[in-house]
């Protein structure tokens, strides 16, 4: 409960963050006068903002679809919160295929955005729709084959087993190229600069959500930040010993503020890219995830094999 | 128990889901409902204690190969009219005495395969002993090493043939890679009808 609560809140902190990091890298520092504080109260006042707007269902739209829609896309990661583990003891399911799920469930998010856009009845938001799906299927294999390699050397496909596996040592120092293949994957599935084709603003509006309004928009967005912090508890666990803390002075503190120490990090990191790239075209983001991540992918999985069986 | 409640609520989606599938007229609707389907399908596989097949059902059928078929459906737009008109003689009673033949032999399958012949199924907490997917690796991997094998090849094959026949010829020189001012004077594909739920698309 308490993991599944602290999931719950946590995208909300995480747009909280994208907005004040943004600003601060930008120099522009949009809304400071809510609630005091550097605005803290924004939030409050977005939120308040989304109930109020009219819900507008387009004429053309097939409203079953497109009311769905939302739901299809955010459900997927709350979905995966229940197998994520937030300490030792400290998780709501401890699944032996645990890794292999979370990647199955988070496929299933591009059906909503495909539904989101065809039931528009916009080309615009077919072509977004179809944009990320595109994209989507092109960087979920070069996400699955990094976790791989994780697997192969942690001998386990549980997400506790894994962090457990990681007493020692974290996996990034061992498996560096398939840290750099997850994050550059991650985020393609995420749809984040420098990924974001399928909601170019500046070519097609705002992709599949460009007939949204009110709190079905509400949801796509939370649906983002909470996309963002799945796969950054994802990786945190496979790459960063999940809730295991750094040697000497890990005792000290408990894993729960190890792991969300991690996920922030890995956020501000994701939020931080954005401001830091500007975006890829089609063609070339779907050169670089066959061309490049995929054979990368694949020889990671390959060497990993070996030295495995090589050290045993 | 639990098993049986969940089955219960999840066995009349999974019909009503397949049979709502068979008669959408909008084919978008169809492939949803046979994700909605395939979903069902996942959740049985879970409850018969094959957590790792419920995944596989997920991430292959619902997660990839109904993403593609979505995306063929929409980039292309399927005209109501024409998925609706039978283009093989006597395609009703082929399909009729086909299906009839599908079933009697599903049915003699699970009687003389299974083994519900034999006595009851075996049990599956000593069959996944140390784990689902070590189960499986075990199997897979052991008894039916050769097998699984000759599949992947097969499917390797089959995935490049497919890419082969995909490939537009047109001449000796690959068209698709040309240079774009060359194409433009080529002439272009036939309109696709507009995509979208409604007819009255602007």
């Amino acid at each position: 409960m308490i993991v599944l609560g602290f999931f719950l809140t946590a995208p909300m902190g995480i747009g909280y963050m994208e907005h004040k990091v943004l600003a601060h890298m930008q120099h522009r520092l949009g809304p400071m006068e809510a609630g005091g504080f550097h605005g803290w109260a924004q939030l409050v006042a977005d939120g308040v903002k989304f109930i109020q707007k009219e819900d507008i269902i387009p004429k053309a739209a097939d409203s079953w679809v497109f009311t769905l829609a939302p739901a299809v896309v955010m459900v997927p990661y709350i979905a995966i919160f229940a197998v994520i583990p937030f300490g030792r003891t400290l998780w709501a399911e401890n699944l032996d295929i645990g890794i292999f799920y979370v990647l199955a469930i988070t496929a299933i998010s591009v059906i909503g955005i495909l539904m989101a856009g065809w039931a528009s009845a916009n080309k615009f938001s077919l072509i977004g729709a179809l944009r990320a799906a595109a994209q989507l299927i092109a960087y979920e294999l070069p996400l699955i084959l990094a976790s791989v390699a994780v697997v192969m050397q942690a001998g386990t496909l549980s997400l506790v087993g894994i962090s457990e596996a990681q007493h020692h040592y974290w996996y990034i120092f061992t498996q560096p190229v398939g840290f750099f293949i997850f994050i550059v994957a991650s985020l393609a599935e995420l749809t984040r600069p420098p990924f974001d084709m399928p909601i170019a603003d500046s070519e097609i509006i705002f992709g599949a959500y460009t007939e949204y309004t009110g709190l079905k928009f509400a949801f796509f967005l939370l649906a983002e930040y909470g996309g963002i912090v799945a796969f950054s508890a994802i990786a945190s666990v496979l790459f960063l010993g999940g809730y295991q803390g750094i040697p000497v002075i890990g005792h000290l503190i408990p894993g729960f503020f190890w792991m969300s120490g991690k996920v922030g990090a890995l956020a501000f990191f994701i939020i931080w890219l954005r401001a830091t790239y500007p975006r890829l075209r089609e063609d070339q983001l779907q050169r670089f995830a066959w061309v490049a991540l995929i054979p990368l992918a694949l020889a990671d999985i390959m060497v990993t094999g070996v030295v495995k069986v090589l050290v045993k | 128990m639990a098993d049986w409640i969940v089955f219960w609520v999840i066995a009349p989606v999974s019909i009503a889901s397949a049979v709502a599938m068979i008669l959408a007229k909008n084919a978008v609707h169809s492939a949803l409902l046979l994700i909605v389907n395939f979903f069902t399908l996942a959740v049985f596989f879970l409850i018969l204690g094959s957590p790792f097949l419920f995944v596989v059902q997920i991430i292959v059928y619902a997660g990839a190969i109904m993403v593609l078929f979505l995306f063929v459906i929409m980039l292309l737009g399927v005209d109501e009219r024409e998925s609706l008109r039978e283009r093989i003689l006597g395609q009703r009673w082929l399909a009729l005495l086909l299906g009839a033949g599908l079933v009697v032999e599903v049915a003699l399958a699970v009687r003389v395969g299974v083994g519900f012949g034999h006595g009851g199924l075996p049990d599956f907490t000593r069959v996944n002993r140390g784990g689902n997917v070590q189960a499986l690796a075990r199997v897979l991997f052991n008894s039916y090493f050769f097998p699984f094998e000759v599949t992947s090849i097969l499917l390797i094959v089959a995935a490049i043939g497919a890419m082969l026949h995909g490939r537009r010829r047109i001449g000796d020189e690959e068209t698709i890679d040309a240079p774009i001012d060359e194409r433009m004077d080529e002439p272009g594909p036939e309109p696709v009808p507009a995509a979208g739920p409604a007819e009255a698309t602007p």
